[in-house]
């Protein structure tokens, strides 16, 4: 009977908590209003969620245009297409590779860094001590958070893809030698605005909306010890990136299931 | 850091972002393609223009010179109408031809232009006569086998001969 008990108890627990995160979230959305209101405190979070993870985004997306022209330049060559080089590494990155990767980043470099100041400002009782004050931290600390970190990251992920693609130009045609006039035109002809470049936008920031969210709820709802706020920033990279990686096959059936 | 200084520095970075999406749109996609103006239209009607699609390149002499704009279907000669955006800097004798041609054995087809020999050019909203259809491999191998069947029927009384003049 016991082990019986403790199943029920864990999937009573993992439900509780899928209820909590709902009414966390709709209370959320409810403190928008106030941070459009102060909307100089969105300006300082863009400022430590955006400018400052903008170095490794460009880094991460040099480093993958670079690496991707290469293997598929060796692929490609065999069948005589490296020309078609251009238009696979824009597409792979404009589509998946860039809201993802900035995703997964975006949770280790923005979220943890999140989840660890709200959770030590929840340690330190500075939440309590501001509802005593009568101000809502939800909507003084936590709404203009996530709305930086909802425009930040399709941000992130555009100049994700667009730096790649310069990497993979100066890889395929400044080094190789594939030609550059191929290089931009089938991309051009091949690559469509809304249906590509437009999708890709929309899911990066589902996936500002995810890994914002999760960060911030990690970090309301932790213990409130040096334990649980190292635990929770562990957690929000777990779940942050589990949740890019589903929501983007769910995504990607949504949006390219027509060729 | 001061007040002026972060919202300078958020400044740039949204601006950045802004700068990012314009070269995907328009270095990287499609919507930079030239849509109009340095151009002129030209139409062609074909009998059949197999996978010919809009953005195709029209090519003279395997030069690039202009792109399909428009392909639609006249109602009343069930022929396929292609409108042709040529390049201002080059032009066509009024008698020039046009055909639907395939880039390597499975490529995209592109419209190859033939220049004639008319003295007078081919003007703005000018319709090209002399057009060649797209080859549909389909219709190819059916001919092919029509031929060979005709063939075989014209040998099939002498068959000794035929087999003779092989060996």
């Amino acid at each position: 009977m016991n082990p019986l008990a403790a199943l029920g108890a864990r999937s009573l627990g993992v439900l509780r908590s899928f209820g909590h995160a709902f009414f966390f979230f709709i209370d959320l959305i409810r403190a928008m209003p106030d941070a459009f209101r102060r909307f100089n405190l969105v300006v300082v979070q863009i400022h430590a969620i955006g400018n400052l993870s903008l170095l490794i985004i460009l880094a991460s997306g040099l480093a993958v245009g670079f690496v991707l022209a290469l293997q598929l330049y060796y692929a490609l060559v065999t069948y005589g297409a490296s020309e078609s080089l251009g238009l696979i590494v824009n597409l792979s990155l404009v589509r998946e590779l860039g809201p993802v990767v900035t995703g997964l980043l975006f949770a280790g470099r923005a979220g943890t860094s999140l989840t660890a100041e709200i959770g030590l400002m929840k340690a330190g009782e500075q939440l309590a001590a501001m509802e005593m004050m009568a101000i809502d931290p939800k909507s003084r600390v936590l709404a203009p958070r996530f709305l930086a970190g909802v425009v930040s990251m399709p941000i992130l992920a555009i100049l994700f893809s667009a730096i790649g693609i310069l990497g993979a130009y100066v890889v395929a045609v400044v080094l190789i030698g594939v030609d550059a006039g191929n290089f931009w035109s089938i991309m051009q002809s091949r690559v469509d605005v809304w249906r590509d470049v437009a999708n890709g936008i929309v899911k990066s920031a589902v996936f500002g909306v995810i890994c914002t969210f999760v960060a911030l709820y990690q970090g309301h709802e932790t213990e409130a010890t040096p334990e649980g706020v190292a635990y929770a920033t562990t957690r929000t990279v777990v779940i942050s990136s589990l949740a890019v990686l589903g929501m983007d096959f769910i995504l990607t059936a949504l949006m390219f299931s027509t060729p | 850091m001061n007040k002026r200084g972060t919202e300078t520095l958020v400044g740039l970075f949204v601006l950045l972002g802004m700068l990012g999406l314009l070269f995907l749109a328009l270095k990287a996609a499609n919507l930079g393609s030239f849509g109009g103006g340095d151009g002129y239209t030209l139409t062609a009607k074909f009998d059949n223009i197999g996978s010919l699609k809009v953005r195709a390149p029209v090519r003279s002499a395997g030069v690039t010179v202009g792109r399909v704009s428009s392909i639609t279907l006249d109602p009343k000669s069930y022929q396929g109408v292609v409108q042709l955006e040529i390049n201002k800097s080059v032009q066509f004798p009024k008698d020039s031809s046009a055909r639907i041609l395939t880039a390597g054995l499975l490529g995209d087809q592109y419209i190859g232009l033939e220049p004639g020999g008319d003295e007078k050019n081919l003007a703005s909203g000018d319709t090209i006569g002399q057009t060649q259809s797209a080859v549909v491999l389909e219709s190819l191998i059916s001919q092919f086998l029509f031929n060979k069947a005709a063939d075989a029927g014209t040998t099939a009384p002498a068959p000794a001969p035929a087999a003779g003049a092989k060996k």
